[in-house]
């Protein structure tokens, strides 16, 4: 049985008077794919922002209860928002290189974070582009800029870039949706790959991609977590009627 | 189907027309400027100081005073109206508070400019002591440009997309280090092109350093910042409406409205310059 990573407790979300998240509690496991599913307003993408303090930024929100990483509540009074962000990589719905060269783009974490050294550098971003399966398609542009890059391999820049800084979680918001098949295909075998090293969330709104890549899965519906268990439980025999009614595609 | 098109095309006309009225405007101040003010432009002209009551001689102090007031507005205006707009947008929170404060901003971008004149004289020439003086003239030009510095700045900020500044942070970076590096050079051109803009409005206002510094009469140059000095828009002023000898001094009106022309569109080709290169080297 696999160590827990992050693990939230009661942990509520407010965005003013909205409660977007309510008490919700859930364990995930270290080295392992957990795909939160559930409809469009559900409240997963807004957990999963939770989890590296993204939604700080939102006027108005408040958090309650909660969240651990590695046993360490990082909605605690002594905690530094920047370092957590360090430590937990994210990946967002659309990609969003920076309107710099490949190699800044993938450079750049390490950049802010006071690494100066540059053969350090220029090994790191190597490392990380090999390990989001990029490297050898853009090995001899690396000066190039990014928004020359097709989108399913901006998006694999965008891990590759999320690798650098070595986070422990990586946190993923649909990272394939505005991508095509092949592209996509690519970026599940990446996760696969990646879940060696990382602890992977992933929210994502197309179900097979969940059933095939995860290894847990949380269903999510009106800001309440309704079922979390072993991916192949929650699709072939799912313990509640509602997480049936939306597998099976009768709404969302 | 004919009355449709005919509509099209009386539509189109109307559009048309309001263009060319415009522009019909533009190109009959232009010539008649340019043709009634070049032959008076020469380089004794541009580099002679006046003589003899303004009726000869040249327009050198007014070149050298503009230029010296322009400098001091861009000191005072540039890095307090960025900052300014970095906050606002950046770090404020948008609550009524600030949404206050940028309609304040907005609202005294209309403020006349005479009006920013007296309050120049109040507060630089008589509180701070400053007199009537370059520093005076200049910091009163650019509280005047602040609005819309501070406007346009603001507007260049907003066109950077809210992803890098999440791509940045979700990296660990701090909010001033995304700023840093991955906000502010991707809206400095936009910021400084409106910044020259309303700098290129402010050499040629009149009405502001009017009571702050300006002189109607001096053959040398300002011997500090807190000279007095002549400007071309005054001077331009004096020439026009309220010399002794109007008919005489008519040609040396219009050079001097030709050469105020001429630095307003220097600078302005220089904003935009500017922003084609930072452009350019943005997307290297």
């Amino acid at each position: 049985m696999q160590n827990t990573k992050v693990k939230a407790d009661n942990f509520s979300f407010y965005y003013g008077d909205v409660k977007a998240l309510k008490d919700i509690s859930m364990e995930i496991k270290e080295n392992q794919v957990t795909g939160i599913i559930g409809p469009s307003g559900c409240g997963k993408s807004t957990f999963l922002r939770s989890i590296n303090r993204m939604n700080d930024v939102i006027t108005g929100s408040r958090a309650e209860g909660k969240i651990s990483i590695d046993n360490k509540n990082i909605y605690g009074p002594d905690i530094d928002v920047v370092e957590i962000r360090r430590k937990i990589g994210m990946v967002f719905q659309k990609s969003n290189p920076f309107p710099k060269s490949i190699f800044d783009n993938v450079a750049y974490g390490l950049k802010i974070n006071g690494i100066k050294d540059k053969s350090y550098t220029a090994q790191k971003v190597e490392k990380s582009l090999k390990d989001a399966a990029l490297w050898h398609e853009v090995k001899d542009r690396l000066g190039k800029n990014a928004f020359e890059l097709s989108g399913g391999q901006q998006q694999r820049l965008c891990i590759a870039r999320a690798l650098a800084v070595e986070p422990k979680v990586i946190l993923m918001d649909e990272p394939a949706s505005a991508l095509d098949p092949t592209a996509t295909l690519k970026i599940e075998e990446l996760i696969q790959e990646l879940k060696k090293k990382y602890t992977i969330i992933i929210v994502t709104h197309n179900m097979q991609q969940a059933a095939r890549i995860s290894d847990h899965t949380a269903f999510f519906m009106l800001g309440e977590l309704i079922e979390y268990d072993v991916t192949s439980k929650i699709f072939t025999n799912p313990s509640k009627k509602v997480t049936e009614d939306y597998i099976t595609g009768r709404f969302g | 189907m004919k009355q449709k098109q005919f509509t099209q095309i009386l539509g189109f006309n109307f559009l048309r027309m309001c263009m060319f009225i415009v522009i019909a405007a533009l190109v009959v101040i232009l010539y008649d400027i340019t043709s009634k003010g070049i032959g008076k432009i020469n380089w004794e002209f541009l580099t002679a100081m006046p003589r003899k009551g303004m009726t000869e001689g040249g327009i050198f102090p007014a070149i050298v005073g503009t230029v010296m007031v322009t400098v001091i507005t861009a000191i005072l205006s540039i890095p307090l109206g960025m900052g300014c707009a970095i906050y606002l947008n950046e770090y404020a929170r948008d609550n009524k508070i600030t949404r206050i404060i940028r309609m304040s901003i907005r609202n005294l971008s209309g403020v006349p400019s005479i009006v920013y004149g007296l309050f120049g004289v109040v507060i630089f020439v008589q509180l701070m002591h400053l007199g009537t003086s370059i520093l005076s003239a200049g910091f009163t030009l650019g509280l005047m440009t602040l609005p819309w510095t501070i406007t346009a700045s603001e507007e260049a900020l907003k066109n950077v997309p809210n992803s890098y500044r999440e791509g940045a942070l979700a990296l660990g970076a701090t909010k001033w280090q995304s700023i840093k590096t991955n906000v502010l050079p991707y809206s400095i051109s936009g910021m400084l092109t409106g910044t020259i803009l309303g700098l290129a409005r402010a050499a040629g206002e009149t009405a502001p350093i009017l009571f702050t510094g300006a002189a109607f009469y001096l053959p040398f140059l300002p011997k500090s910042l807190s000279s007095q000095f002549m400007a071309l828009p005054y001077h331009l002023y004096i020439m026009a409406t309220q010399h002794h000898a109007i008919a005489k001094v008519r040609p040396i009106a219009y050079g001097t409205a030709l050469v105020l022309i001429t630095v307003v569109f220097l600078m302005n080709l220089f904003a935009v310059i500017l922003r084609y290169n930072l452009r350019k080297h943005k997307m290297e």
